[in-house]
């Protein structure tokens, strides 16, 4: 396809010390962030973290209590929003019901004045694949067609920075699969900025190249999805990007790269470039799919973290095996085995090793709420 | 189950939609259908000489008639009510748009003052108009002093009818026009605004077309009502500011003359029938919803 990839360079989104105070709470709390142009950025959080709010900000529909915005060198703050180049992708799509596809989606063109719409708005609609739709009224396509109306309405007036609100929260499980690849296929072929709002994780993941995981108001951390997943920097950001295993310790010494926690007794190997504790306090973490589980008399790989405990659950989901181990200090941990083994499935009450790499391990500060986050996500949503 | 048993509880439930339907039909039977037909016979009887006394016939000239002599009480009717309309669109609409979108927790007592008039009878409302507009009041004096009245009054002129009808008329007005708007969903204004329209523009091409069923509804409920209405030009007009309605009301009341009144109800009903279809027809095209 010649088109429609922008001709003009995409524009870094700037944003310096937002904040937007409701009743004298901070929606967002003095937020500094650079959006890199040509980028897929998620903006990850529970409801009412602020993302929202954040991306209503920029889009121009809200008005910050104080800091600015800046779409490459040009101050975007105090711009109203039919003025700014910036469209979105609005949570329920708000199509307009009166007008056909066509004119949606030739309605931000024609409001700027330009002549010949049909050739824009045809190859529009051939990017998402409506063609045949382009007369019919939005009450008469599906779900996923009118997701992408909303997304050709907003992509062809070629906007520095697309904001997508939950777009693909309103779609079943299958349709919102599809329609990830189908957005970042389009992200990839357009070029432009994408911003996309979500309380999805494996939304935000599948599809994001940066990840920022807000937390009221805040951006708790920022990186791309493989980083902040495998070495989440707050316990915030390990419960709500998946499951995690948190154990509070000590941090006791170490040699070279590795440095040894102390946690009830055992001791265990941490990279030091994976530990995010300012003290010695500190807390292990690790995910549930790096455990191996090992019967109780076969040996583990040198230097891998290792403990004893006794199967308590055992749910079979098809890929793969949720256990819960009772380690000796009481806690419960979970792992996840994939379904590989010829062999019977390990049962309830059944003396099992447990054991994973050191390098999967990392270490969040002791000041931790190890609940944090937890409940807040969607599994598997 | 067998069919035949299938089919009993469907056949039943058919029946008792049609049962359901018998008042709601009888009704419109009794009360509509049969005087609107007994009216139609009314208008052509033929005159015995006698006040009062006619036999039944087949007397077009009766609307021949009626036209000839009236035509004047009908182009006022339709001129006055579709003036009051189109006043009572102008002044419901930003009131209807303030309760729909703006008015938060206001909005349940704003419509209770809406609708507050309807505790007073229509009468006794249009004789507060006369008050309020007689020669000697403040609203009257003022425009006075300003020399913007041309017959130096209000009270008996075709203003002070148009006045009585747009007030009247107007919470038919803001209903359904209120309705409308409500219906909209603001994420469809904050989209107009993100796709390069200004405030004005989503006006003219989101939140007008959107509200056309309601501009539909409540221009109907306006004009129907106001082009058959007598009392406002009956209290607040002059002799020369008759409508139809007074016409009606005269031949019925005082004339006694039961063709030519029923005849003027015919053709008053047919116009509005036909405006109303032109109107409909001009509105549907509208890409409307």
């Amino acid at each position: 396809m010649s088109e429609p990839r922008r001709a003009t360079p995409v524009e870094d989104l700037n944003l310096v010390k937002l904040s937007k105070i409701y009743g004298g709470l901070a929606a967002v709390d003095d937020l500094t962030l650079t959006i890199p142009g040509g980028s897929f950025f998620a903006l990850l959080g529970p409801s009412g973290c602020g993302k929202t709010t954040t991306l209503r900000m920029v889009a121009g529909l809200e008005n910050p209590t104080s800091g600015q915005m800046f779409v490459g060198a040009q101050e975007i703050t105090d711009l109203k929003a039919y003025k700014r180049p910036v469209n979105t992708v609005f949570q329920s799509y708000a199509l307009f019901p009166h007008l056909d596809i066509f004119e949606n989606v030739a309605f931000g063109l024609r409001r700027r004045g330009v002549k010949d719409v049909t050739g824009p708005v045809e190859r529009m609609l051939e990017l998402v694949e409506l063609t045949s739709m382009a007369r019919r009224k939005p009450g008469q396509l599906s779900g996923g067609q009118q997701q992408r109306v909303a997304v050709a309405r907003a992509l062809i007036n070629e906007p520095d920075v697309l904001l997508l609100d939950e777009p693909l929260g309103a779609l079943d499980l299958k349709l919102r699969r599809q329609m990830q690849i189908e957005l970042k296929r389009i992200q990839v072929e357009v070029g432009t900025t994408f911003v996309h709002v979500t309380h999805d994780q494996e939304e935000a993941m599948t599809m994001a190249d940066t990840i920022a995981v807000m937390n009221q108001g805040r951006i708790e951390q920022l990186g791309a999805p493989t980083q902040i997943y495998e070495n989440p920097a707050t316990a915030f950001v390990a419960n709500f990007l998946g499951q995690c295993n948190l154990v509070p310790g000590q941090i006791t010494g170490g040699d070279g790269d590795n440095a040894v926690l102390s946690a009830n007794g055992f001791n265990f190997s941490v990279p030091r470039s994976r530990i995010h504790a300012a003290g010695s306090s500190a807390i292990l973490g690790v995910r549930p799919e790096k455990i191996t589980m090992y019967w109780a008399d076969e040996p583990l790989p040198a230097g891998h973290n290792r403990l004893e405990g006794t199967v308590t659950d055992v749910s079979f989901t098809g890929v793969s095996t949720q256990y819960l181990v009772k380690v000796p200090w009481g806690q419960e941990l979970v792992v996840f085995e994939q379904n590989l083994s010829l062999e019977e499935l390990s049962r309830r009450g059944e003396h099992v090793q447990i054991g994973w790499a050191p390098g999967h391990t990392f270490a969040l500060d002791g000041a931790e709420d190890i609940t944090a986050g937890m409940g807040s996500h969607v599994v598997g949503a | 189950m067998t069919i035949a048993a299938a089919v009993g509880p469907a056949r039943r439930r058919a029946r008792i939609a049609y049962l359901l339907l018998l008042p709601g039909v009888a009704w419109l039977a009794i009360f509509f259908i049969i005087p609107l037909i007994s009216l139609f016979f009314t208008s052509l009887q033929v005159s015995t000489g006698s006040s009062g006394k006619y036999k039944a016939g087949f007397n077009w000239r009766n609307y021949v008639e009626a036209l000839s002599e009236y035509w004047e009480f009908f182009l006022r009717a339709l001129i006055y009510a579709g003036i009051a309309t189109v006043l009572a669109l102008v002044i419901a609409y930003p009131l209807a748009y303030f309760i729909a979108l703006k008015a938060g927790r206001w909005r349940a007592l704003m419509l209770v003052l809406v609708v507050a008039p309807f505790f007073a009878s229509f009468l006794l409302r249009t004789y507060a108009w006369k008050t309020i507009l007689a020669d000697d009041a403040v609203i009257t004096q003022t425009l006075n002093a300003l020399h913007l009245l041309p017959d130096g009054r209000i009270l008996n002129t075709s203003i002070a009818v148009i006045a009585g009808l747009t007030y009247n008329f107007l919470p038919f007005m803001i209903l359904p026009l209120y309705a409308a708007l409500d219906k909209i969903d603001p994420r469809l204004i904050e989209a107009g605004s993100d796709l390069y329209a200004s405030p004005f523009t989503t006006f003219r091409k989101v939140t007008w077309p959107l509200s056309m069923p309601g501009v539909v509804a409540g221009t109907l409920l306006t004009f129907i009502p106001a082009a058959g209405d007598y009392i406002n030009a009956e209290l607040l007009g002059s002799t020369k500011d008759k409508m139809i309605g007074n016409a009606i009301q005269t031949n019925f009341i005082e004339f006694r003359d039961y063709p030519m009144a029923s005849a003027l109800s015919f053709i008053l009903m047919a116009s509005i029938l036909i405006i109303v279809t032109v109107y409909i027809r001009r509105a549907g095209t509208e890409e409307l919803v």
